[in-house]
């Protein structure tokens, strides 16, 4: 075997160095080329992890999980190996397990961390044998049509009775459809979920679209609803329960776009932390994250340094306060930067109305095709996260044709290239205390940050007085004026 | 009636974001009533061209063009030459519009040769011109205005067998020197503008879905569609083009 393997590291990896040359980013080329050679070459790999592999799948929250479980493992000072997710899953493996090859085919990490499609956790599971298998939640796709979640859950279902003795399944315990999975299963699982007091918010709820038990269709009985079908729930029919979480969140204190407060609870004992990512879709991602690394064995005091250092890929956020009304900035200056805000933005499902403004001077890049190579598509396709786009700065009209063409119906998509007015239309669709998320090039951001210190232009809507506060977010929003575009 | 575009090299040849013209396409022929398919072409196939619609190839940097010369001269050319003869539309855009041409001689004064498509010569310039572009057509059988932004280095001629596309009004066009932008060829346009061209151009992408379709069926017109925000958007990019020609020479030497 070992011969094959060495093969098919050496092969996939001149494949890798032929798409960097031609700047093929994220080809399926290397990991066809390695399997194509020897079609062991992943499980010979990730075998090969000293500390196993950890698959995470589920509807939302993949990305970000996978990343705050890598800072925590990083943390703990084990090695890595991670994929990202694609479109041919075991090929995508194959190669993000070679690239972390040396040239004699031998592994040298710890931990192989895998993100997975729910359709591919069955292929998954057999090509990887993790030692942890982590569902994050199941929402349904939008575009998809009504049926295909049961069959999500079904696969992924199936992918956990496959997994090897010893491994561990995490799961979500506030989502019927993910906990229910652990019924029956003949692997040892650890829950993790909220603990809050009241009735719970109920947001989404009446948007959510699993209300029924999955197992015998009756409708669930909830208790609390934490956000749309995540709560306290009970089946009257087959009497499943929300199971005990081991790993909780407790006393969560949102910090506005900065994060939240509250005390996390493990088997052990409990521990304060502060997380620097906003949303409760972020509190459940830390809580799978900690969760994970726990079952690998890390210790418990280096899940909380591991998560309060966690920084966001999507950096260049500032937050500043309009009267109750936030405004939630992060610079977009080129399609891959964009799409991983997108990634975020469509992270939790959470509300979002969006204000993008693009401008076209020369800080900004003059050339506006680049929008072309936006995935607008996925903003389009997820509508009640995404309720609004208000098209604005020099460029509004690219913007706004540029997601017509995406599929943003008319009803969702506003116009106005003035960026005061723009910022006033936004923040009128905003829920009082809600955040507006301004997504600017470089001088619209500038243009932007004016208005709002300057804080007269619409003294009626906010009330005069807290505007003069907004400049706790004026970091120097980095990046000087990098040209967009995709070539040179 | 289904529409089917060949979207040359997709996978290769997208520069600054060539593949709007392709969702323009696509997503337009479907509010036409029309049932669109892409089919992504790329090296070592070989589909028959007359049996498509409509073709689209975008720009490429050097090394991206370098990669596919071959099979597009060898594998694919004289099925594409045959099918434009044939009267199959046609967009080219940028590095894809030099290489339809007779040849590309580089500074160093190597010839690449081209497909020979375009009677057009392509010689590397100096400088590159870069910036918006503002130019008048009358493909149409009226007079239309195109914009869109250039980028290129290459100086292209055009030889007595080419009609321009347009000639320009602000910024550099085929060279620069003679006001010509663009080719045509019967049904097959070549051109330096990105944009992307045809979401902001959409009488361009409705005149070249007019053509596919009355290939089929013949003497079929297109219905207008509601292009509020089109013609916004090309009325936005014009006098960008206006005032950076105002703003003195800004066009070439960007980089
Ligand atoms: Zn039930």
């Amino acid at each position: 075997m070992q011969g094959g393997l060495w093969l098919a590291v050496l092969a996939g990896k001149a494949a890798i160095r032929v798409c960097r040359l031609l700047g093929w980013g994220g080809s399926t080329l290397p990991g066809r080329v390695a399997r194509r050679v020897h079609r062991g070459v992943l499980r010979g790999l990730a075998s090969q992890c000293r500390r196993g592999t950890v698959l995470i799948s589920g509807t939302n929250g993949k990305t970000t999980t996978t990343a705050m479980l890598s800072a925590i493992l990083s943390r703990a000072g084990l090695s890595l190996v991670h994929n990202r997710t694609g479109a041919n899953l075991v090929v995508g493996l194959a190669a993000a397990f070679v690239e972390g090859a040396d040239l004699l085919g031998r592994l040298r990490a710890d931990v192989g961390l895998c993100e997975v499609d729910e359709a591919s956790v069955p292929a998954a599971v057999r090509e990887l044998s993790p030692g942890v298998a982590l569902v994050t939640n199941f929402f349904r796709d939008q575009l998809d049509r009504y049926g295909e979640l049961a069959h999500s859950v079904a696969a992924v279902r199936r992918g956990l009775e496959l997994l090897p003795e010893g491994a561990t399944a995490v799961l979500n315990a506030d989502d019927p459809l993910v906990a229910g999975l652990g019924r029956g299963l003949n692997r040892p699982v650890v829950y993790f979920g909220l603990e809050e007091a009241g009735p719970g918010t109920g947001a989404g709820f009446e948007t959510a679209d699993i209300r029924h038990c999955l197992q015998c269709g009756a409708e669930l009985r909830y208790e609390q609803v934490y956000y749309a079908h995540l709560g306290r729930y009970s089946c009257p029919g087959c009497g499943l329960v929300r199971p005990q979480p081991q790993v909780l969140a407790r006393d969560v204190q949102p910090r506005g776009t900065r994060g939240s407060d509250l005390v996390l609870v493990h088997p052990g004992g409990s521990l304060r932390l502060k997380l620097p990512l906003p949303g409760r879709f972020s509190v459940y991602n830390a809580l799978a994250a900690a969760s994970a690394a726990l079952s690998l064995g890390v210790d418990p005091g280096e899940v909380v340094p591991g998560l309060e250092g966690f920084s966001p890929w999507f950096g260049r956020m500032e937050s500043i306060g309009l009267s109750g009304r936030r405004a939630f900035f992060t610079l977009v200056k080129n399609p891959s930067g964009f799409n991983q805000v997108i990634d975020m933005v469509l992270g939790d499902e959470e509300p979002k109305p969006l204000l993008i403004a693009i401008n076209d001077l020369l800080a900004d890049g003059q050339d506006v095709s680049w929008l072309w190579d936006v995935d607008f598509e996925r903003l389009a396709g997820a509508a009640p996260a995404i309720p609004v786009v208000v098209a604005s700065g020099i460029r509004a009209a690219d913007l706004a044709v540029r997601l017509k063409y995406a599929g943003l119906g008319p009803s969702r998509l506003a116009v106005e290239p003035d960026l005061g007015r723009a910022l006033k239309l936004g923040l009128e669709r905003v829920p009082p205390g809600g955040t507006l998320y301004v997504l600017p090039t470089y001088t619209a951001m500038l243009g932007l940050r004016r208005l709002i210190h300057r804080g007269g232009f619409a003294r009626p809507f906010w009330e005069a007085g807290r505007a003069a506060r907004a400049r706790a977010g004026d970091a120097g929003a980095g990046g000087g004026g990098g040209r967009g575009g995709g070539g040179g | 009636m289904r529409l089917v575009i060949c979207h040359l090299y997709p996978d290769i040849m997208n520069l600054y974001g060539d593949r709007g013209n392709v969702i323009a396409l696509d997503r337009r022929a479907r509010w036409h009533g029309l049932e669109p398919v892409v089919v992504p072409v790329s090296l070592g196939d070989a589909p028959d061209f007359e049996k498509f619609d409509l073709i689209f190839m975008g720009g490429g940097q050097d090394r991206e063009q370098g990669l596919i010369t071959a099979d597009l001269l060898q594998a694919k050319g004289p099925g594409i030459k045959a099918a434009v003869e044939a009267g199959v539309p046609l967009l080219a855009i940028c590095g894809a519009y030099q290489l339809l041409g007779h040849y590309y001689r580089t500074f160093a004064g190597e010839v690449l040769p081209g497909l020979g498509l375009f009677d057009v010569r392509t010689e590397a310039g100096p400088t590159r011109i870069i910036g918006d572009v503002l130019a008048e057509s009358k493909l149409s059988g009226e007079s239309r205005t195109l914009v869109g932004f250039e980028n290129h280095s290459g100086r292209t001629f055009l030889g007595p067998g080419a009609v321009p596309l347009g000639r320009v009004l602000v910024g550099g066009g085929n060279n620069g020197r003679d006001g010509t932008e663009g080719a045509v060829y019967r049904n097959a346009l070549g051109t330096y503008l990105h944009g992307s061209l045809l979401p902001k151009n959409p009488w361009l992408a409705d005149y070249l879905l007019g053509r596919a379709v009355e290939r089929r069926r013949g003497g079929v017109r297109l219905a207008r569609l509601d292009d509020a925000l089109e013609d916004m958007a090309h009325r936005a990019a014009a006098p960008g083009a206006a005032r950076r020609r105002g703003g003195g020479g800004g066009l070439l030497g960007f980089f």
